[in-house]
């Protein structure tokens, strides 16, 4: 290996963000390119198929197969209400009659001769695609979507659960060392974005959720506590559709761990502002981080930041991501060249990383990650 | 040199060598996260593997071109080897001196592998071939969808519509037999209107592989909507399975048109001289030419960051598994979730509370390249591997299965009822269990390896052990395809690390009371003897190139394989680590008092020299 990799997760006090809002089928656009939208705009609808049901009616009305066309009252494309009568055997005697109704209110959209049974959908579901993010419709693809694009601080998480969220943000903490508990949770933070610093309780989250806080952005949560608020022991890192009442960010990790210094001052210095934020979590081919976008106003002035490559060079500063040290951070001192063997008795690249408690340590390149104070 | 042309299935030429010109072999596997190239050259009478090169696989953004990793892991073997390969983006054949390669092969599990969803009329019949024809494919089976598997059909149409496979093999009915319930499947297909995970304008690719009565309405049904395909049925009568046919349908779907839509493998794919098969078909090859060669039993795993592959070969039945959720770095959390806390913190030699482990597990997970750096660490993995790989061969037993639905049938109502059918993995009759993947291959120690085969498989009986010294299982499997010789000359040579032989006993009994002499005769004359009580684990020396006499004595209760109190005489071979006699029994209990359990742990792991 060259050199280690990093997750390299951007904190960002000003870019550029572009967000692809797609329909999930062909539908309709309600935006043109250059309209200015809110994060709460819809720009795009559709209707989603109803789900559908089938119903045996060459097994109810005891005919073959090939013979149910025959006894249909209602054709294929026709609509049916619940509880009408889809099908009807002939008889002289009104008695001996059976009849096959339908078990929901929708259309019949296959009969088959083959098995006898008719296929019936549900009406269509509306779907409305919403911009998510405030800011300019800079890209129109016809029926599918729109691209939005906005001028933002922008910090990526390590870790999400929960979807997407709008929200005005406000501090839990005063400090990226701070615990959010439960007094911090105030009637007034109802559809707010909290920020917390090293650790979110359980009790700190379920009271925000009953409080209607939309989200929680901390430096750390215990897996103990993440599982009481799903409700189950999480085993793939595929998140976003929880439904739990409110988005949960990570941006450090599992355990007591503090904020990083420049992302918590970065949204301490958003106080205020309209954040979107999604919790949707891909670790593994095609990696997708949680993260947090804060559109600027159009008076923002400043640099933009491009994102940069991660590899590690001396002088870096870095963070140890895995014990024993993990979450301390140093300075690279040195990247020596040679394996080196490890206490596991493993033979491993390594750097040397100066704490900022003054100690030297010598750690695998693996175990570290670039980060920017 | 004599170049055979012959047309691939779908009119692509392939160049193929005779076997006998092959001096120089390139071989890559491109991985979800690596792409792994190696050079395989005949030197003098024996093909042997001389270099490796590796670079990240290039499938996703910013690159999202497989050849990219692949012509990196190249210019890395070109710097270690001498060799000059490419000139510029074009690989140089054929091989002339230090320069250019005879051919080039290739496997792929990037993006994912090969995912797919079966359907079948009854769940334990042909919804089951079908399952083992995908797995055996080297496909991940999503979900399997059957007549009677309690879902209504709109479920089982939103499932359809969820999962986004690559390809959905449906089957189901004999020959002649009925056909209403796989046209009913067809048409919940149909109805579904699934989409291709990779390139959304293409038509999903259905295979039939059914009743071949039913053809015709199948076709009626799913080809407007789907890229429908036929095969011969997988469950021609009851008493017979045929899954040859649809797998080999299955792998040329998969370059044609999953492989093709993934992003650089159409360029791939004019590079390799053979096919490109998807990476668990390949080691699978390799793994059953080797039990057939040999004449062996074999168990296989191959345990990576986010999957588990288990392949047997059982009297010549060959099946393969993949746990697609079992896994020590993506799947990590999901192993913990799986086998709960207690399981793990069982083979952890050293008092850990459940808060830590549940931390350190997710951290794992969201940094998945991170590396154990502490000895606390790596026997953490190393626990969390055990129960990986138990749950993954657990998996693969209730699927290694004969036919179900045979003899006690008499209607098809009575096939609907489950029988419990005897697993075709018989640990007595096992020979060799083989280990793959990080955490077996690069154990610091490779008594450390051995212990976590033992732990997680157990063995019973006398079976040797081994590990993939540097995972080119992928390589040669499709090597083997072309030159199945040169293939197991570097399997034997240069893949498989012997770690030597497990004698275990069956049976439980109380710690320290007698279980088992046993006499070892070595070839040089040495001679051993030595009596072991019950719970404990013992090495002897045996090397890779040594073979010994082993005669076993169990007392009353115990059993070797031969029947209780029976003494069994064999011949044993060595490997690096050597001959470990286990008397912990089977099932293996683990005491669950805290502070005897952490002695027992490290006694064990003290006695093969783990740690």
């Amino acid at each position: 290996m060259a050199h280690a990799y990093t997750p390299g997760l951007r904190v960002a006090e000003k870019t550029k963000i572009r967000k692809a809002r797609v329909l999930p089928l062909p539908g309709e656009l309600v935006v043109k390119k250059g309209d200015r939208v809110e994060a709460e705009d819809v720009v795009a609808r559709t209707e989603l198929p109803g789900k559908v049901f089938s119903v045996n009616v060459a097994g109810r009305l005891g005919i073959p197969p090939e013979e149910v066309v025959k006894y249909m009252i209602r054709k294929e494309g026709d609509p049916v209400a619940k509880d009408e009568i889809l099908a009807e055997s002939k008889s002289l005697l009104a008695w001996l009659k059976a009849t096959c109704t339908s078990p929901i209110k929708g259309t019949v959209e296959t009969i088959s001769n083959i098995t006898g049974q008719v296929l019936l959908r549900e009406p269509p579901q509306p779907i409305e695609v919403r911009a998510y993010i405030g800011g300019r419709v800079v890209e129109v693809m016809e029926k599918e979507g729109v691209v939005v694009e906005t001028t933002a601080s922008f910090v990526q998480g390590i870790f999400g659960v929960g979807g997407e969220a709008v929200g005005l943000l406000e501090m839990g903490v005063n400090s990226p060392e701070e615990v959010l508990e439960p007094k911090g949770i105030r009637q007034e933070h109802e559809g707010k974005i909290l920020v917390a610093g090293s650790l979110v309780t359980w009790e700190a989250m379920d009271k925000a959720r009953k409080a209607g806080v939309k989200g929680i952005v901390t430096g750390g949560v215990y897996d103990e506590d993440l599982k009481a608020l799903l409700g189950y022991d999480l085993g793939v890192a595929i998140t976003g559709s929880e439904e739990i009442g409110l988005t949960l960010i990570v941006t450090e990790g599992f355990s007591r761990i503090n904020m990083a210094k420049k992302t918590f001052e970065l949204l301490q210095s958003k106080r205020g502002m309209k954040a979107s934020i999604n919790g949707a979590t891909q670790i593994r081919a095609g990696v997708v981080r949680p993260e947090i976008i804060i559109p600027l106003n159009k008076e923002a002035t400043g640099e933009e930041e491009t994102p940069a490559e991660t590899g590690m060079t001396i002088g870096d500063m870095v963070r140890v991501i895995r014990e024993p040290h993990f979450g301390k951070i140093g300075k690279v001192k040195s990247l020596p060249v040679e394996l080196q063997t490890i206490e596991t008795e493993a033979k491993v690249r390594v750097v040397e990383i100066e704490l900022t408690e003054g100690s030297t340590i010598l750690i695998p390149r693996a175990n570290v990650e670039v980060i920017k104070l | 040199m004599k170049a055979v042309i012959r047309l691939g299935r779908s009119g692509e030429k392939k160049i193929m060598v005779e076997p006998k010109d092959l001096k120089v072999i390139l071989a890559t596997d491109c991985g979800s996260t690596t792409t792994k190239a190696i050079l395989i050259e005949k030197k003098g009478e024996e093909y042997r593997q001389t270099y490796r090169g590796e670079s990240p696989t290039t499938v996703e953004a910013p690159f999202e071109d497989v050849t990219r990793g692949a012509l990196n892991a190249f210019a890395e073997l070109e710097e270690l080897s001498g060799r000059k390969i490419l000139d510029g983006e074009k690989i140089i054949m054929p091989a002339r001196d230090n320069v250019g390669v005879n051919i080039y092969v290739s496997t792929s599990s990037a993006g994912g592998g090969l995912q797919m969803m079966v359907a079948g009329a009854v769940k334990t019949m042909s919804a089951e071939s079908a399952q083992r024809a995908a797995l055996g494919a080297g496909a991940i089976v999503t979900d399997v969808i059957a007549s009677n598997d309690k879902r209504l059909p709109h479920e089982r149409i939103e499932l359809i519509r969820q999962h986004r496979p690559d390809m959905i093999l449906l089957s189901g009915g004999t020959d002649g037999g009925t056909v209403s319930h796989v046209v009913e499947l067809a048409e919940q297909i149909a109805a579904a209107n699934p989409k291709a995970r990779l390139g959304t304008t293409f038509k999903l690719p259905v295979l039939y592989a059914g009743n071949k009565d039913a053809r015709d309405i199948i076709s009626k049904v799913l080809e407007e909507k789907t890229y429908l395909q036929i095969a011969e049925n997988l469950r021609p009568t009851l008493e017979a399975e045929n899954l040859m046919p649809a797998r080999q349908k299955i792998q040329e779907l998969f370059l044609e048109h999953v492989m093709a839509h993934a992003p650089g493998y159409k360029k791939l794919m004019t590079w390799t001289s053979t096919p490109i098969m998807p990476t668990p078909a390949a080691v699978g090859a390799i793994i059953e030419s080797k039990a057939k060669r040999d004449g062996i039993n074999i168990v296989g795993v191959d345990i990576g960051g986010a999957t588990t592959d288990v392949f047997s070969v059982f009297d010549g039945n060959f099946t393969r598994t993949v746990s697609a959720n079992l896994g020590l770095s993506y799947s990590i959390s999901n192993v913990l979730a799986e086998a709960g806390v207690e399981n793990i913190l069982r083979w952890i030699p050293f008092d850990m509370d459940e808060a830590d482990l549940r931390n350190r597990v997710k951290n794992k997970m969201i940094r998945p390249t991170t590396i154990p750096q502490t000895l606390e660490g790596l026997q953490m993995e190393q626990a969390i591997a055990r129960e990986a790989l138990r749950l993954a061969f657990e998996q693969h037993k209730s699927l290694a299965v004969g036919l179900k639905g045979i003899q006690r049938v008499r209607d098809i109502s009575e096939t609907f009822k489950e029988a419990k059918v005897e697993t075709l993995v018989d640990m007595l009759k096992l020979d060799l269990i083989i280990g793959s993947g990080g955490v077996l291959s690069h154990a610091p120690r490779r008594a450390q390896a051995v212990l976590m085969l033992i732990d997680a498989f157990l063995p019973e009986g006398v079976t040797r052990l081994g590990v993939d010294s540097i995972f080119m299982m992928p390589h040669l499997g499709v090597l083997s395809s072309i030159h199945p010789e040169a293939a197991q000359e570097v399997f034997e040579k240069d893949c498989l690390i012997p770690l030597g032989a497990c004698l275990a006993v069956i049976n439980i009994g109380r710690l320290g009371e007698k279980c088992l002499d046993i006499k070892i005769h070595y070839q040089d004359g040495r001679k051993i003897e030595e009596s072991i009580p019950f719970g404990e684990l013992k090495l002897y020396p045996l090397g890779p190139k040594e073979e010994a006499e082993l005669e076993a004595h169990p007392t009353r209760q115990f059993d070797l394989g031969k029947g209780k109190g029976h003494a069994l005489k064999t011949r044993v071979r060595g490997g690096v680590v050597g001959l470990v006699v286990d008397t912990r029994g089977r099932p293996l209990n683990i005491p669950k008092d805290k502070a005897k359990r952490i002695e027992l742990l490290k006694r064990w792991a003290s006695a093969l020299g783990a740690f």
